[in-house]
C-alpha cells in the first residue's frame, strides 16, 4: 500500500469545545461561513415523567470533522476540471486552485462537506493537513490544539495497527467504499452496543 | 524580548522572504484558565495565534494549550467596533449616546468629580465596582485602588459574583477556602462526582477536563449531576443525574440518610475529626437535637427524616437513583465529590459547599489521596507572587453584590447588611469606577431594576468606565475611556483556579487609536490629584514589574531573573508529588488541627449557631427550599426555573460581539424537548421567556440535553432592551432577581421562575 497519511480521532472525549476548529480558522484566515474543520453534533433521548421524577435516556457526542483525504476519493473523480488530486508521496488530497472552476461538484459528492466554497474568488478551498507545518515536522494546527488531545494524526496503517480500523460511528454517513483516512475511536453513544 | 524568528513560516516554497515574530503571552481575562498564547506577528500585525505547542506535553506538566476564545483573539482585537477615544455622555445615562473628548478632558473631568465627591461625601461614597476584565497584576484596577488608596481611600468590596456563597460558607466547615487537592490526584479516585461542575465550558483551571479524561483513563468512574447534560457529562460522564436547580442539598441530604440508616459511614474518621454530626459530638451547651445526624434522621427539630422518597420531590431524582449513588459513593473509596460553582449561585447557595462537605467527612474522603474534601475547592497549594502595594485607609467594605442598596441606602447599612470594617457605612455610593467590567448592569441581577437606579443622577453621581467595547455596562457611564487589551500590554498573570506556574504577558503589538494602558492615563489622573510621586515612586511600568518579580524571588528561591522570565514567559514550580488538601490533618491531628475554632471540621458551626438566623443560616448544612425554586407555588404562574449556564464561546460577556463565536456557538437558550412541546414550540424558533421583571425574545435550542421544567439562557449576553424594554439578545438578569443571600450577601443567579411562550401568542395577550 502507498504513503497515506491520515488523522487519529478519539471520539468518546471529545468535548465539543470548537478550539481546533477556531485554530484551524485562524491558521487557514478563513472568513465567516467557511471551516475546514467542524464539530458535528448529535444528540437524542427523551424523558418519560412520573409523579415528580424524572428519567432519561438522553445521548450526546460530537465528530470533529474535516477532510479525511480519502483512500478512494469520489471528489477527484467527479471534478470536471482536474483540480483535484491525490498527492503520492502521502496520499493527502489537494485542491489546484489554478484549475478549480468553482462548480462545487466536490463539496455535492463529500460526505463530509469537507470542501468549503469561497465568494472571495470563486474557488474551493479545503484541509491540506496543514501541509506547511507538517514540512517543519509539526503537527496541524488542529491537532495540537486540542485541549483534551483527542485528535492525532500518522501513517495510516500505523494508526489502525494501534487503535483499529472504525472509520464509521453513527451519524456520519456511509463511507465504506471511499475509505476515509481517519481511524476513530468511537464515543459510547456513536456506535450500537 | 522572547522573539522566535522562523523563516518562511508560511510558505516554504514562496521566494519572497517573510519573517514572523512569535511573542509569548497569555490571556488576563476571568476566563477560568490561564494559558500559554502565542501571537505571531507580522509587519507590526498579528496574523496567527497558537497556544503551547514546543514545550513537551507530559503527565507532569501538560502543555498550557488554550480554548477557542484567546485562539480567536485577533477577531476582537481587531474588531471595527472597538472603542477608540475617551467620550463623554450626551445623551440620557443608559442611552449610550457619547461625543468624541480629548484625554485631556476626560481626565479633568474625572479628577473635578473624585475631588468633590471626596471632600463632599468622604471615601465610602467612592465605590471601585467588581470588575474582571483585566486580571493581571497591574490592571487599571488596581492601579485605581493605589491612587485612590493614596488619596484617601474608597469602599471595597468581598467576594465574587462567582463564587461567593462557597467561598463564605466553606470556611465555616474548614476554617478554609483551599479545599483542593492538586488535579493530578484524580487518577487515584475510584469514583468522581461532578456536580454543577462543566470544566468543559467553564474551564476551571487550563487543562481540568483533561485531567478528568486521564482520571477516567485510570478507570475512575464519572457521575455527573447537573440541570444539563453539560459538555462534560458528554465527553466523559459515565452516568448523568439531572437535578432541579437550588436543591443539591436536598440531594446530598437523602445520601447521608442512606449512609447512615445502612451504617456505611467511616465513624471512626468521624468521631476523629469532627464536630456535630451526632449528638455524642457537639460543642458545649447547645440543645439536644441539633446535630446533622439528628437532622438527617428527623429526630432533631424538624421531625422529617431526610429520606430518598423525601428528597426525590424536590430534586426530581427517582429514589432509587439516590440509594445507588449514596451506597457507590460510601463504597467505592476513594472517591471525589467535586463540586462546582453553579450549585452556590442561588438564594441558599451557602447550603450546598457544606452539604458537600458534609459527605466527604462521612465518608473519610479528606486528606487522602484520591479524595477530594468538597467545599470550594480552591487548591491547597499556593505560591507567592508579589503584588503593587495598596494601603487603603478606608476600612470598609461590602459585598460585591450589595452596591445597589449602598447607592440607595448606604448609611443605613451596617454589620447585619455584611458591612465589614466599620458598624455603618457613612455614605451612600456617589462615585463608581467601573474599569474592565460589566456588572454594572448585564452581570448583576435584575437589569430593568438596576437600569432605573443607575439612571438617577442624583444618586450616583458620577459613572467611570474603560472597556474595549460599548457593552451594557459601558452606555451607563459619564466618561468612558478605552482600554488598551492582553495583545498590547505587559503583565503578570496567575493561574485563574488551579496551576503551579505564572506566565509572563509579552506586548505582541501596539496599542491602537487612543486606546491606553491602565498605569499610564491613572497616572495622569495622579498628576491632577497632586500625587505623582507617590503614586509611581518614581517607577515605569516595566519598573512596576520587575518590583513583582523581585518581591516573588525573595520568597521563591529558584525564582528566574526578570529578563529569563519575560524571556521565556512562564514559570513552573515543580514538586515531586501532587498536594492533598489536609493530609497534614488527617495524618497528625495533634499537631495539625484544621484552622476552624473548634480545630474540627464543623458539621455544626457554632459561629453560625451565634447568627441566631436559624431558618436561613442553619448551624448545620440543610436543604433549604428556595423561593422560586421548585417548591415555590410561584410555580403555578411561571413553571420553569430558569438559570443561565457558562458557554464555551463567551467569558462571562466578553466576546459576546464577536462573529467567530457567534459561529462557533450561537446565543439560544436550552428548552427540554418535553416542556417545548407542550408549548408547541420548535427547535430554532424565536419565543419569549418572561416573568414579573422582563421579557427576553431568544431561539430556542430545544434538546433532550436539559431537564423538563429548566431552561438555561446561557449567561452573559449583552443587555439589548428594545424601545419597550423587551431584551433581544438574551441576557438572563434581564429575569433574575436583585435578594442577596443571607449569610454571604451574594447573588442568587440560578433561581428564577419563568415562563417560555410563542410570539404570537404573546401578540395576542396584549
Ligand atoms: S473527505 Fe471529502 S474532500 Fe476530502 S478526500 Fe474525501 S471526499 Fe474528498
Ligand atoms: S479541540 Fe479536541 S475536544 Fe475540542 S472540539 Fe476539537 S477535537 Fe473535540
Ligand atoms: S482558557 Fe482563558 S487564557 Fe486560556 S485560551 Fe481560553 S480564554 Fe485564553
Amino acid at each position: 500500500m502507498s504513503k497515506q497519511i491520515a488523522f487519529y480521532v478519539e471520539q468518546k472525549h471529545c468535548m465539543g469545545c470548537s478550539a481546533c476548529q477556531i485554530a484551524c480558522k485562524d491558521k487557514h484566515n478563513l472568513p465567516l461561513g467557511q471551516n475546514f474543520r467542524q464539530i458535528h453534533a448529535y444528540e437524542g433521548g427523551d424523558f418519560t415523567i412520573s409523579g415528580n421524577v424524572v428519567y432519561q435516556n438522553t445521548y450526546a457526542y460530537w465528530i470533529p470533522v474535516s477532510c479525511n483525504h480519502c483512500v478512494d476519493a469520489p471528489c477527484i473523480a467527479v471534478c470536471p476540471s482536474k483540480a483535484i488530486f491525490k498527492r503520492q508521496e502521502d496520499g493527502l488530497v489537494l485542491i489546484n486552485e489554478k484549475s478549480c472552476i468553482g462548480c462545487r461538484r466536490c463539496f455535492a459528492v463529500c460526505p463530509y462537506q469537507a470542501p468549503q466554497f469561497d465568494a472571495a474568488n470563486g474557488k474551493m478551498k479545503k484541509c491540506d493537513f496543514c501541509q506547511d507545518l507538517l514540512q517543519q515536522g509539526t503537527a496541524p494546527a488542529c491537532v495540537s490544539a486540542c485541549p483534551m488531545r483527542v485528535l492525532g494524526y500518522g501513517e495510516l496503517s500505523e494508526l489502525q495497527k494501534k487503535y483499529g480500523d472504525t472509520s464509521w460511528v453513527k451519524g456520519l454517513p456511509n463511507t465504506a467504499k471511499i475509505k476515509p483516512a481517519w481511524v476513530l475511536v468511537p464515543h459510547r453513544d456513536a456506535v450500537d452496543v | 524580548m522572547c522573539k522566535n524568528v522562523i523563516k518562511g513560516a508560511r510558505d516554504m516554497t514562496d521566494t519572497t522572504f517573510q519573517e514572523e515574530t512569535i511573542i509569548r503571552t497569555s490571556g488576563s481575562h476571568n476566563c477560568g484558565g490561564r494559558c500559554i498564547v502565542k501571537a505571531h506577528v507580522k509587519d507590526g500585525r498579528i496574523v496567527r495565534i497558537t497556544s503551547d505547542d514546543e514545550r513537551p506535553d507530559t503527565d507532569k506538566r501538560p502543555q498550557l494549550r488554550g480554548c477557542l476564545r484567546c485562539r480567536a483573539y485577533r477577531s476582537y482585537l481587531y474588531h471595527e467596533d472597538r472603542l477608540k477615544y475617551p467620550m463623554k455622555r450626551i445623551g440620557k445615562r443608559g442611552e449610550g449616546l457619547f461625543e468624541r473628548i480629548s484625554w485631556e478632558e476626560a481626565l479633568d473631568t474625572i479628577a473635578d468629580h473624585t475631588k468633590r465627591i471626596m471632600a463632599e461625601y468622604g471615601p465610602e461614597a467612592i465605590y471601585l465596582s467588581y470588575a474582571t476584565g483585566n486580571a493581571g497584576k497591574t490592571s487599571e484596577q488596581v492601579w485605581m485602588r493605589r491612587l485612590l488608596a493614596l488619596y484617601g481611600g474608597y469602599l471595597d468590596y468581598y467576594g465574587t459574583y462567582s463564587s461567593a456563597c462557597t467561598n463564605a460558607a466553606t470556611p465555616y466547615t474548614y476554617g478554609t477556602v483551599n479545599s483542593g487537592s492538586s488535579r493530578e490526584d484524580w487518577v487515584n479516585s475510584k469514583l468522581i462526582i461532578l456536580m454543577g461542575f462543566n470544566p468543559a465550558a467553564t474551564i476551571h483551571g487550563t487543562n481540568t477536563a483533561y485531567y478528568l479524561k486521564k482520571a477516567k483513563e485510570a478507570g475512575a468512574k464519572i457521575i455527573c449531576i447537573d440541570p444539563l447534560y453539560s459538555d462534560t457529562a458528554v465527553a466523559l460522564a459515565d452516568q448523568w443525574i439531572p437535578i432541579r436547580p437550588t436543591t443539591d442539598s436536598a440531594l446530598l441530604d437523602a445520601m447521608a440518610y442512606v449512609i447512615i440508616t445502612e451504617n456505611l459511614q467511616d465513624q471512626v474518621f468521624l468521631d476523629t475529626y469532627c464536630l456535630g454530626f451526632d449528638e455524642d459530638h457537639m460543642p458545649e451547651g447547645i440543645p439536644a437535637g441539633n446535630s446533622y445526624k439528628s437532622y438527617i434522621l428527623g429526630t432533631g427539630t424538624d421531625q422529617v427524616p431526610k429520606t430518598p422518597a423525601w428528597a426525590e420531590r424536590s430534586t426530581g431524582i427517582p429514589r432509587e437513583i439516590i440509594i445507588q449513588l449514596a451506597r457507590e459513593y460510601a463504597l467505592n473509596k476513594p472517591g471525589a465529590l467535586i463540586q462546582g460553582f453553579g450549585p452556590q449561585r442561588h438564594a441558599y447557595g451557602e447550603q450546598p459547599p457544606r452539604s458537600g462537605a458534609a459527605l466527604a467527612a462521612m465518608t473519610g474522603n479528606i486528606g487522602i489521596k484520591g479524595g477530594w474534601a468538597s467545599g470550594c475547592g480552591s487548591p491547597c497549594r499556593k505560591q507567592y507572587v508579589g503584588s503593587i502595594p495598596i494601603n487603603n485607609p478606608c476600612k470598609a467594605a461590602i459585598s460585591m453584590y450589595m452596591w445597589p442598596l449602598a447607592i440607595q441606602k448606604g448609611t443605613e447599612l451596617g454589620k447585619r447588611e455584611g458591612v465589614r470594617g466599620v458598624d455603618k457605612l457613612s455614605a451612600n455610593i456617589k462615585l463608581i469606577f467601573n474599569l474592565a467590567g460589566n456588572c454594572l448592569i448585564n452581570q448583576h441581577s435584575d437589569t430593568n431594576g438596576t437600569a432605573e437606579l443607575l439612571g438617577d443622577e442624583n444618586l450616583a453621581q458620577f459613572i467611570v468606565v474603560s472597556d474595549h467595547f460599548l457593552t451594557s455596562s459601558a452606555k451607563f457611564a459619564d466618561i468612558l475611556l478605552p482600554g488598551d487589551n492582553f495583545m498590547e500590554r505587559e503583565d503578570i498573570v496567575l493561574p485563574w483556579s488551579a496551576g503551579d506556574y505564572v506566565l509572563f504577558m509579552n506586548k505582541a503589538v501596539d496599542t491602537v487609536y487612543e486606546c491606553r494602558n491602565g498605569y499610564d492615563w491613572i497616572r495622569d489622573l495622579a498628576e491632577r490629584l497632586e500625587l505623582t510621586a507617590e503614586f509611581t515612586q518614581g517607577k515605569t511600568l516595566e519598573d512596576w514589574l520587575r518590583f513583582i518579580v523581585d518581591e516573588t524571588r525573595k520568597e521563591n528561591p529558584g525564582f528566574p531573573s526578570y529578563e529569563e522570565f519575560k524571556e521565556k514567559g512562564v514559570y513552573d514550580w515543580e514538586y515531586e508529588e501532587p498536594a492533598i488538601a489536609f493530609k497534614e490533618q488527617i495524618e497528625d491531628p495533634r499537631h495539625h488541627p484544621f484552622p476552624t475554632p473548634s480545630g474540627k471540621i464543623e458539621f455544626f458551626s457554632s459561629r453560625l449557631w451565634e447568627l441566631d438566623k436559624p431558618a436561613e443560616v442553619p448551624a448545620i448544612p440543610k436543604y433549604i427550599p428556595a423561593w422560586e425554586g421548585p417548591e415555590d407555588p410561584l410555580r403555578g404562574t411561571y413553571p420553569l426555573q430558569c438559570i443561565g449556564h457558562h458557554t464555551k464561546r463567551r467569558v462571562h460577556s466578553m466576546f459576546d460581539n464577536n462573529d467567530w463565536m457567534e459561529e462557533a456557538e450561537a446565543q439560544v437558550f436550552w428548552i427540554s424537548i418535553y416542556d417545548a412541546k407542550k408549548r408547541g414550540i420548535k427547535n430554532g424558533e424565536r419565543v419569549c421567556i418572561y416573568n414579573t421583571r422582563g421579557k427576553v425574545i431568544l431561539t430556542a435550542k430545544v434538546t433532550p440535553r436539559i431537564m423538563p421544567g429548566v431552561i438555561s439562557i446561557p449567561q452573559g449576553g449583552w443587555w439589548s432592551p428594545d424601545k419597550e424594554g423587551t431584551d433581544q439578545r438574551g441576557c438572563i438578569n434581564t429575569l433574575t432577581k436583585y435578594q442577596p443571600t443571607p449569610l454571604a450577601f451574594a447573588n442568587p443567579q440560578h433561581t428564577n421562575l419563568v415562563e417560555v411562550a410563542k410570539l404570537d401568542q404573546m401578540e395576542a395577550e396584549k
